[in-house]
């Protein structure tokens, strides 16, 4: 292939577009990371680079004995985690029944299921509300691992049945054959052959459930039980009137880091799963 | 004959088997979600207070639409079907749902098309649009409102370099720049996710359809129209619905960046009368016409795009 000027032109064009993308989806991370680093009156300057490196925000942030936000952290672990197993737990050996067994009634169920995952989480609020304050979970983490499961027990049922569905009739007709029982089946034969789509699955599920807001803002009221979300977004400065932007941004680099490294680390896995289950964003 | 009975066992077997391992996730989902949602409905119907939960009393439809005539002879209406806060709160939702996720749409196709190309630092860039849709959304308001601050935000630093505009723009406070604002930040986060949907959809279409068409020298945006757009409609569609659902419950967002009367949404100005105001059957109602909103949409696209969910065939 000759290269003509056109060809060059082309070239350098989409290199622009691939350039602009790249820009616009990390400036504003970036810009948190550069404001995060700023002190004093250099945080109301408009600096596209770093001016100082200082860690002051970050120690505010981390120390601040009236924020709890390291404890918002660790509660923010600890609900996206449970929610995660109690999701995986529950969504596997009902996807073992909803790809691999013929039943009636099998459609509309999962029609079912994917309409809760559509549900708009106000509709629920309400009646939710009433349930965690009946049985005694307002303001503990319980409120927020029983509900958070209304989006990550659907999706991942729904994800789950979608992988299993690909996995070979043959296997399980083998199994099957040596006479293994259907919990057999899933333990030994499914489960190792899983193992991608179950993390895949249930690093979706985690992410969902540790960016979550409306449930976290309404089923706790005390700062030391709130999620980081919540934290972040009541932060508050001296006075009303007055943003903390240095503490809220080192508070939100803190909390994104994680994600984006695990963003990073499993992408492709990601991908797969997102376009297997189409479910939320 | 004997052998085909041990069959029809053991498939009974099977399907016990599977009832017993439906049961704790069916339990489970009517626990979180069926019974809340029935209470939800229930409470719109009732007068029902946030400090006196169970101290309700049936009113019917008084919450939804209630007519009362003065001795006077006058009529007044009341409710929220003529509240003219939540026919506002509907507009904005919609003009929300609406102008976000064709926007998402159109740079989610562009940004699809660009990871479909082969060049070099693919991964970077699919690494990088992945980003966005990492952050939390409660990060992301607060980022883009330092960025959008009206005296201090790097937006309006740069807009006035580049001479886009005469003087500093309170974006997200501003009554005509407000819901744009919203949108905009909404397309940043979520277009990536309708890239990828999109880009599963291209990878399926075969290559040598290309290579005919580049021998044969048609335009490539010819191409793109007439054979990719037809063939990858079907991602599209699945992208578009997702999106459209989630963009007419959004929340946070709105909660975070800019909530004023040109962008307060149905589940903002929902959530807002039942804990915020201690109106809490109100707000129910409108919790309630949200979902009843969200459901006829959720039907017309299973009726419309006969979703096969059994995945008996075809799959």
């Amino acid at each position: 292939m000759i290269n003509t000027p056109m060809d060059v032109l082309k070239k350098i064009g989409f290199y622009l577009l691939v350039l602009v993308i790249v820009v616009i989806c990390i400036f504003p991370f970036y810009y948190a990371i550069v404001t995060s680093f700023a002190t004093g009156s250099a945080i109301f300057e408009a600096n596209y680079l770093p001016k100082s490196l200082s860690l002051v925000n970050y120690k505010n942030v981390l120390f601040d004995s009236k924020a709890h936000f390291p404890r918002t952290f660790f509660n923010s672990i600890m609900i996206a985690s449970i929610t995660v197993v109690v999701a995986l737990l529950f969504g596997l050996t009902a996807s073992y029944a909803l790809a691999r067994v013929r039943f009636q009634g099998r459609g509309l169920l999962l029609m079912t299921i994917l309409a809760v995952s559509m549900f708009p989480q106000i509709a629920v609020l309400a009646g939710l509300f009433e349930m965690i304050r009946a049985i005694g979970i307002y303001n503990t983490p319980f409120a927020l691992i029983l509900s958070y499961t209304i989006f990550t027990l659907p999706f991942t049922v729904w994800v789950l049945t979608t992988f299993m569905r690909q996995l070979p009739v043959e296997i399980e007709e083998a199994a099957i054959i040596d006479g293994a029982t259907p919990w057999q089946i899933i333990t030994q034969v499914f489960l190792p052959l899983l193992w991608p789509a179950l993390v895949t699955t249930g690093l979706l599920a985690f992410i969902a459930a540790w960016n979550e807001f409306l449930f976290a803002l309404t089923f706790v009221s005390s700062t030391d039980q709130r999620t980081v979300p919540v934290a972040i977004a009541l932060l508050s400065g001296a006075t009303p009137h007055e943003i903390p932007w240095g503490p809220i941004m080192a508070a939100s680099v803190i909390v994104t880091l994680p994600l984006v490294v695990l963003v990073l680390i499993f992408q492709r896995k990601i991908v797969s799963g997102l376009t297997a289950g189409g479910v939320k964003g | 004959m004997a052998s085909s009975y041990t069959e029809m066992s053991l498939e009974q077997q099977r399907v016990r088997a599977a009832r017993l391992f439906l049961i704790p996730m069916i339990v489970l989902l009517f626990l979180v979600a069926g019974w809340p949602l029935l209470r939800s409905i229930y409470f719109s119907f009732t007068n029902t207070s946030l400090t006196n939960l169970s101290g309700g009393e049936w009113v019917g439809f008084d919450n939804y639409l209630n007519r009362r005539e003065l001795s006077s002879g006058k009529v007044i209406w009341r409710g929220t079907l003529v509240d003219p806060a939540w026919w506002n709160a509907v507009w904005n939702t919609i003009k929300f749902a609406f102008v976000s996720v064709s926007l998402e749409t159109f740079f989610g196709l562009i940004v699809a098309l660009v990871l479909n190309a082969e060049f070099k630092g693919r991964g970077l860039v699919r690494a990088a649009i992945l980003i966005p849709w990492a952050i939390p959304t409660v990060v992301s308001a607060k980022m883009w409102a330092w960025m959008l601050n009206d005296q201090f935000g790097i937006i309006n630093d740069l807009f006035l370099h580049l001479g886009f505009i005469s003087e500093k723009i309170a974006w997200t406070a501003n009554p005509d720049t407000s819901m744009w604002a919203v949108i905009a930040v909404d397309v940043w986060k979520t277009t990536p996710f309708m890239a990828l949907l999109i880009l599963a959809g291209l990878q399926t279409v075969p290559g040598d359809i290309y290579e005919a068409a580049k021998v044969d020298g048609i335009n490539p945006l010819k191409v793109l129209w007439r054979v990719t757009l037809p063939l990858i409609r079907p991602a599209i569609m699945v992208a578009v619905i997702f999106r459209t659902l989630d963009a007419l419950r959004v929340f946070d967002l709105i909660y975070l960046l800019s909530n004023n009367s040109q962008t307060k949404t149905m589940s903002v100005i929902s959530r807002e009368n039942l804990i915020e105001f201690d109106k809490f059957a109100y707000g129910s109602a409108q919790s309630t016409l949200l979902f009843a909103i969200i459901l006829i949409f959720v039907s017309l696209y299973i009726w419309l795009g006969k979703v096969n969910l059994s995945g008996e065939a075809g799959q």
